[in-house]
């Protein structure tokens, strides 16, 4: 009998048995199973999430009067997701897409809107898919200034795997030739819109030191890769049946379907990796049925972490061991510290009237805007903050919308309300985080998750340098838009809480120095050498440009070396 | 309360200023419960939305295009009121609703619906200015409840202009644009995008 079970157990193990796991299957994710699939590895993808199957986006072609609340969302879906619904993404279209609060409590000391997605694709199908590089100067800072700890890589090492995931993500975009933001392999941009274009002349004209650019994006402006072009409906975030912008579903997931190596596991919370004392390497994950409920156990050669930023953080936390009493590879005790966001929700506004653009309209959705890359604190630092923010924008002609603040009802006022209303320009800062030790997480093991996993309890501000920075970012705005000649300039701070710009980073950082970081250069963890992490949560600083794009570069540049090392034996 | 008492004591409502003892009544107690639900939905009987759709076709009238009524945003009104708002946005509203009704009744010595349209015109722009002046009263109060005509003409602009009607007949709708132009010569007559 015992043999029998013996036997039973070692099937059951091959069954099991892959030759990398990948935990998560949005941006990152994606990118790993695709590039570990492609050199040939049987790859074992998991993700929390149900299956969103590309093509069955049902929200995807509905018409505005299609929606009961027209986007809304229900007081009861309101108090089923009290994080969530404190903020624009968790709506009428998307609700389905996303965590229900309840079924995954965490807790605040100060506020943080964490937005966690609960479908395979993760949030590359919801993502705002404006895709910057990082530059030599942010890779450089923390050094140059004595914050934190210096990055274990330059931009020289990084910028080869930038070409190439622009390459196969199909970034639309313009190369300007800015150290600060650096150029990249891009699809023709999209076109500005008159306003848009009257101003980025101006700003060119009058100042030496800023550029308004179009933003650089991950939607197709033409076909590649057998996907589709964008349409112009401007309705991305409920995913996209032409396949016309960089999510999983439309990109890497069918590369690694391509290959036959690739097995996707959704509904499996992965609640811990499992770590061989002997080996002193992680031989697997136990994966909790979200369903069923069930314990499995999963196994294989080389683990990939891609579950977000918060996601892995908690699940490395809970993955403790003798040898890692606080969390797996935390022999520094940075894992869940230096949490950052980028800040935003500030800048300035105007009219365009009596430049002589009444005349001027535009036609389809543009699902972009403009970029104003970053020209604060480049050539020396002289403001009384470090760092610095891009600004991302638009111009457009006003809407129906407008008539809910005048004053008017009856005939007159409905046939005003049909005409294009006056020409605006928007634009709002994004600004960099610094890493501060004491923005953290940790892990509450008495506040339990429907699935019996400890919860996350936040603790993390933006503080003084983000503050000051916040000044410049309304004020410049405002400036900017007053040379070009707009009139009625508003200016605007409605406050920023870690988390809302969904761009949260840092909690497992890489370093050179094991005492002081998580993770090398390749995103390998110091002490297990053969698991990766390669979600937001291994940057060392934040930079101000929208990260995804990096989250993609240094994936792929991890899952070449990973390979690399095993075929050495090193692994 | 069962249905039939709704809609006995919602018709006083129509006609009548001691409207604002049941309205309490029903809308107290905790919301989301099946029989909460069934209450609010009762509130919006037949005679309460029809008083929203004079309302909303009031606001936006038919002219070349049919007016919010045919475009049912009375119904979508309702929809967002039972199950979008909370419980004290809610109450506000049914308070405000009554509110409204009694301000006519003493006005044109009529109900809104009675109302010709001058009077409904004149009556509108006087709430309009008085939803106004509590706004700029209140400018510093987070917490003071909206003026009802302001959630009525939000909420009727919103319901018309993303309805089948508002947004394909009075605006232009383009399901699939399939490309983009930064920049097009305006046409005589031309409408603003739906979306």
């Amino acid at each position: 009998m015992a043999d029998l079970k013996v036997n039973l157990n070692l099937k059951s193990k091959q069954q099991n048995t892959y030759d990398a796991i990948v935990v998560g299957s949005g941006v990152s994710g994606g990118w790993a199973a695709k590039e570990l699939c492609e050199k040939g590895l049987k790859v074992l993808m998991l993700d929390k999430g149900w299956n969103l199957e590309h093509g069955k986006y049902e929200e995807a072609f509905k018409k505005p009067w299609e929606t009961k609340y027209r986007g809304r969302i229900t007081d009861k879906q309101r108090q089923s997701h009290p994080f969530l619904s404190r903020d624009y993404p968790y709506n009428e279209h998307s609700e389905k897409y996303w965590m229900n609060d309840e079924d995954s409590p965490y807790a605040e000391q100060k506020r943080f809107d964490w937005y966690r997605p609960n479908i395979v694709g993760g949030k590359s199908i919801m993502w705002g898919r404006q895709s910057y590089r990082l530059s030599e100067m942010d890779f450089e800072a923390n050094a140059k200034e004595g914050i934190a700890i210096d990055w274990p890589v330059r931009y020289k090492e990084i910028a080869p795997w930038y070409d190439y995931v622009e390459q196969f993500a199909g970034i639309s975009g313009q190369n300007e030739g800015l150290p600060q933001l650096p150029d990249g392999k891009f699809l023709p941009p999209m076109e500005m819109n008159c306003l848009e274009k009257h101003i980025a002349g101006k700003i060119k004209a009058n100042y030496k030191d800023r550029v308004m650019t179009m933003g650089r994006v991950a939607n197709l402006t033409q076909s590649i890769n057998g996907r589709g072009a964008c349409q112009y409906r401007n309705l991305c975030s409920r995913g996209c049946n032409y396949g016309a912008y960089f999510s999983t579903q439309s990109s890497t997931l069918p590369a690694a379907m391509k290959t036959g190596n690739l097995t996707v596991r959704p509904l499996s919370v992965v609640s811990s990796v499992i770590f061989d004392e002997k080996t002193q390497k992680a031989t697997g994950v136990t994966v909790i049925d979200a369903d069923s409920k069930e314990t499995i156990e999963f196994f294989a050669k080389i683990i990939f972490l891609n579950g977000s930023t918060l996601g892995t953080t908690l699940l490395m936390m809970n993955s403790t061991s003798n040898r890692f009493p606080n969390g797996l590879g935390n022999d520094s005790d940075q894992l869940g510290r230096n949490l950052m966001d980028h800040h935003f929700r500030c800048g300035a506004s105007g009219s365009a009237e009596g430049l002589g653009f009444e005349d001027q309209y535009y036609f389809g959705r543009r699902a972009n805007g403009i970029y104003i890359p970053r020209f604060r604190n480049i050539a020396k630092n002289d403001r009384d903050y470090i760092r610095g923010f891009g600004y991302q924008g638009g111009a457009s002609r006003t809407g129906w919308q407008r008539g809910i603040a005048e004053m008017g009802v009856g005939k007159d006022f409905k046939e005003s309300l049909i005409a294009p209303g006056n020409w605006t320009f928007g634009m709002t800062g994004f600004g960099e985080c610094l890493p501060y030790q004491e923005n953290r997480v940790t892990l509450d093991k008495n506040k339990l998750d429907k699935w019996g996993l400890p919860t996350l309890n936040f603790d993390c501000e933006f503080k003084e340098n983000e503050t000051k920075m916040r000044k410049d970012m309304m004020n410049d705005a405002a400036e900017m838009l007053e040379s070009a000649g707009l009139k009625d300039i508003k200016t605007y701070d409605n406050g920023s809480f870690p988390g809302m710009a969904i761009h949260e980073m840092g909690t497992a950082r890489m370093g050179k120095d094991p005492k002081t970081s998580v993770l090398n250069g390749f995103n390998q963890i110091h002490a297990v050498k053969n698991v990766f992490v390669t979600d937001g949560s291994f940057m060392t600083s934040a930079g101000c440009q929208n990260p995804s794009l990096g989250y993609m570069a240094f994936t792929a540049r991890a899952c070449d070396y990973a390979v690399k090392e095993m075929k050495k034996g090193n692994i | 309360m069962n249905r039939r008492d709704a809609i006995m004591r919602t018709s006083t409502l129509m006609g009548s200023a001691f409207v604002a003892p049941w309205l309490g009544s029903v809308l107290s107690g905790c919301s989301n419960t099946a029989e909460e639900k069934q209450a609010i939905l009762e509130a919006f009987t037949p005679e309460v939305k029809g008083l929203i759709a004079e309302i909303a076709d009031t606001i936006i009238p038919t002219t070349g295009t049919p007016g919010a009524k045919e475009a049912k945003v009375q119904d979508f009104i309702a929809d967002i009121v039972a199950d979008c708002f909370n419980e004290k946005d809610r109450k506000n509203f049914f308070g405000g609703l009554t509110d409204f009704q009694n301000k006519c009744q003493e006005a044109n010595k009529n109900p809104f619906e009675k109302c010709d349209e001058k009077q409904r015109i004149e009556f509108l722009t006087k709430m309009e200015q008085e939803g106004k002046d509590y706004k700029e009263k209140n400018k510093d109060n987070k917490e003071a409840p909206a003026h009802i005509f302001g959630t009525l003409k939000s909420l009727t602009l919103t319901g018309y202009f993303t309805s089948e009607i508002g947004a394909s007949q009075a605006l232009e709708y383009l399901h699939v644009p399939g490309k983009y132009e930064g920049c097009v010569p305006l046409k005589a007559g031309q409408k603003a995008w739906a979306t």
